[in-house]
């Protein structure tokens, strides 16, 4: 299935998807959880800043912004 | 930003034992997700006037303050906003450790009415170390307009809690929420069980640890968390513990076989150290979301749809830097514009004042030189403060904060990120930038958002560069003196506008450029995480922010101005009239730096004041003026026109006024500044490095600059 898979910083905008996977490890990955990007949880990606990165997401009822060197560690399918 | 209140901020020390302050009364703690208007609920209930802005991080050090309910005495502690209890930074080090170890007697944590499942999450894990919670669903007026409806009654019985709604910014609801923590102050919460269940392995582990934890611990903290943390192998959190409680838990032998007996348990299970860490993890987002579930109801489907289209506009590739520019440049314009007219009556009434002071003088017989030291020394240079300083302050100050209310400042760190992780700076660098515009200590102390400690050094050292509000009104007046006199009204202020707007364009250019270089020499290192909330966009209370800025900041800012100036007044004028031979000592300090200076494309009159504006950034252009007069000719001076005129017939030219613009952009970093560098890096090499880093680049840039200006025959008018 690891196939299907995508990095969430290769989202298309506009599009959802629910996390499987967290790449990261330490502090970040600690950091990721606390974010609410646990299992399942689902996301979208909703604007990139005016250099591509980094990107806004729509992550439990929040806009938050991320890197795409910490959006790449978590891996996400498409809904 | 919150300047007139540094002295009711706790210290650290105070915060981290929880015993510093005066403990009458009950002790009170407000915590919570940043951004939720913790602080306008601290600032309705105390009376205070701690800042408020629209974005995360924006408390970065406690206020205390005190109310009065039902005759009882209350004190209110505000701690900074946290996304989570394992802590990345400083500040939320400090928050966590007070919500986990303070001696408080009720904890009121403040939760977010338009974003409620992700601010449950920390109310979750609040209940689940902490006695006496009450949640406060905030911004219930801001969820009611986006359609968000919440069964309050149903969440607290979810919780196991009272929760109370407030729209803090109205005041509604303050009296229930004043009510509720009363009660659970004086008669304690009953415990409704465990807040968060987690799955059956995690459970069974817990209760293998949890007695003998509950043996070393006592009730001082839940024995069930410190199991938690303990099988988490949570070791920051552990060693917090060890600190404030005096328990070294991983050292007691009995604790240790408890844990590897558990982690066993949870081995035979299937359940290996990372999966452990994500179950737990796992269990508060989940109940979070079904809570959730059970108790909102979205009527509109796309809410903050609105938000997001403005989002798409302002951080836009096409539209999301020249938006930013474009407010920036609007808020220059009107306050060049708007500053124009006061200035000029401002000066005539206080000139007009001197007149009769002076009369006064005469008619009571008191001696030359006591007219001179108070009337044309410290009163004279306290009038030039006053005016040329205090309009633009008034308009600038509440523009900016109309901006910060509104929620704009997190999409300029969302725009800017790029350009400072090319710097390997932190993203978050843009913020403390920000702040810096309204005072460089304000922005200093910001830095504290910023978890790496390299990047927080990077932003503490290269904050000077972008100027605060004491260097602007230099930067305005020099501007319509020398680029844009003999203009049309209105080419004039658009012109001067774009002026400041290159200025801080070349600042914000010599930040990233700056920290590049740190970067890549004394501070190396790559960037690190960056993880920024893009809060929504909330109405901004026009009247109040106003009213707040000018009495709050703009006078706080002006009064610390004046302090400086009248002392400096009287010590241009001894100067200025203490002769050693045929020249006074102003004259001989100024010829002393005059070579200097001169290299500077400036004077030694006007190095001098850089060294008497130390203490406030205010005072250059007065005693600039001061020393200009009192070494010279009298005249009344009373609009720009006329000063340029002085400035021009002590040979000041183009060059000059742009070599005092970049010098004063970069510079040492005013007492105040210098100070709060020191007491947030802790070290006197770093504070030093602030000092010198932007006064080299200063000379190096005005020695260039009148080089060049030599070269191209520009150094005449």
């Amino acid at each position: 299935m690891e196939e299907s898979l995508l990095p969430l910083d290769r989202l298309p905008l506009g599009k959802r998807a629910r996390v499987k996977k967290l790449m990261s490890e330490g502090a970040l990955r600690r950091r990721m959880l606390d974010l609410g990007l646990v299992w399942d949880t689902e996301v979208e990606a909703l604007q990139k800043s005016p250099s591509g990165d980094p990107t806004a997401y729509f992550i439990r009822g929040a806009v938050i912004a991320l890197r795409s060197e910490e959006a790449c560690k978590v891996l996400v399918e498409t809904i | 930003m919150g300047l007139s209140e540094l002295s009711v901020w706790a210290t650290a020390p105070e915060l981290k034992s929880g015993t510093g302050f005066n403990r009458r009364g009950k002790v009170i703690a407000l915590g919570g997700n940043p951004n939720v208007g913790k602080s306008t609920v601290f600032n309705r209930l105390t009376g205070m006037r701690q800042h408020t802005g629209n974005w995360p991080g924006k408390t970065v050090s406690s206020a205390v303050g005190r109310y009065v309910y039902m005759g009882e005495s209350f004190l209110l502690v505000d701690i900074p906003g946290m996304y989570s209890f394992s802590a990345g930074s400083e500040e939320e080090e400090l928050a966590r450790d007070f919500i986990c170890f303070g001696s408080y007697d009720a904890i009121v944590m403040v939760a977010d009415a338009t974003c409620l499942e992700r601010n449950l999450i920390l109310v979750l894990k609040a209940i689940e170390v902490a006695r006496n919670v009450v949640v406060c669903v905030n911004l219930m007026d801001e969820a009611r307009k986006k359609k968000i409806e919440i069964d309050l009654d149903k969440l607290s019985h979810r919780l196991g809690v009272p929760v109370v709604g407030t729209s803090a910014r109205s005041g509604k609801g303050l009296d229930r929420l004043m009510e509720a923590v009363y009660k659970a102050a004086f008669q304690d919460i009953p415990e409704a069980g465990d807040a968060i269940r987690y799955d059956l392995e995690v459970e069974q582990a817990v209760l293998i640890v949890e007695p003998r934890v509950r043996e070393l611990l006592g009730d001082r903290i839940k024995a069930r968390w410190a199991a938690l943390k303990l099988l988490e192998g949570d070791r920051p959190l552990l060693a917090a513990i060890e600190r404030q409680l005096g328990v070294k838990l991983t050292g007691d032998p009995v604790v240790a076989g408890a844990l590897e007996e558990a982690r066993n348990s949870l081995a035979r299970a299937g359940v290996g150290e990372e999966e452990l860490k994500d179950r737990i993890a796992f269990r508060p987002v989940k109940l979070a979301e079904e809570i959730c579930k059970e108790t909102v109801t979205f009527q509109d489907k796309n809410y903050g749809s609105l938000d997001r289209k403005i989002d798409k506009i302002l951080t836009s590739r096409a539209f999301g830097i020249p938006a930013m520019l474009l407010f920036l440049g609007l808020i220059f314009w009107i306050t060049i514009r708007g500053a124009n007219y006061p200035s000029e009556a401002l000066s005539a009434a206080l000139f007009w004042l001197e007149g009769k002071l002076s009369a006064f003088f005469m008619q009571a017989g008191a001696p030359l030189w006591l007219h001179g030291l108070l009337v044309e020394g410290v009163y004279r240079t306290v009038a030039w403060v006053v005016s040329v300083m205090l309009p633009p302050m008034a308009i600038f100050f509440p523009l900016f904060t109309l901006l910060e209310d509104l929620g704009y400042l997190p999409r300029v760190a969302f725009n800017l990120d790029s350009f400072f992780r090319r710097a390997r700076a932190h993203g978050k660098q843009a913020l403390t930038m920000c702040m810096g515009f309204g005072c460089n200590a304000v922005g200093v102390m910001g830095c504290r958002i910023i978890d790496s400690p390299r990047e927080r050094l990077i932003a503490v050292l290269t904050n000077n560069f972008v100027p605060c509000n004491g260097r602007f009104p230099t930067l305005f007046a020099l501007s319509a003196m020398f680029f844009t006199h003999g203009m049309g009204a209105r080419l004039k202020t658009f012109l001067s506008a774009a002026i400041l707007l290159g200025i801080i364009l070349f600042s914000v250019a010599v930040t990233l450029g700056v920290s590049r270089l740190l970067s890549a020499t004394v501070l190396k290192g790559l960037s690190s995480s960056f993880i920024l909330e893009l809060s929504p966009y909330r109405k901004p209370q026009v009247g109040r922010v106003i009213l707040r800025s000018v009495f709050d900041r703009t006078l706080f800012v002006l009064g610390r101005a004046v302090c400086v100036a009248a002392p400096a007044g009287a010590v241009i004028w001894i100067l200025a009239n203490v002769r050693i031979g045929c020249l006074s000592l102003l004259d001989h300090c100024a010829g002393f730096l005059d070579p200097f200076a001169g290299l500077m494309g400036m004077d030694g009159y006007i190095l001098m004041a850089f060294l008497l504006a130390f203490p406030a950034n205010e005072t250059l252009l007065p005693v600039v003026i001061m020393s200009y007069l009192t070494a010279g000719s009298m005249c009344e001076l009373s609009s720009l026109g006329e000063l340029r005129q002085l400035f021009i017939s002590r040979g000041w030219t183009f060059i000059t006024a742009l070599n005092v613009m970049l010098f004063s952009l970069m510079h040492f970093p005013c007492s105040t500044t210098c100070w709060t560098i020191k007491k947030e890096t802790g070290s006197f090499k770093w504070t030093a490095a602030a000092f010198f880093l932007p006064t080299a680049a200063g000379v190096a840039a005005c020695i260039i600059v009148a080089l060049l200006g030599r070269l191209f025959g520009l150094h005449r008018v």
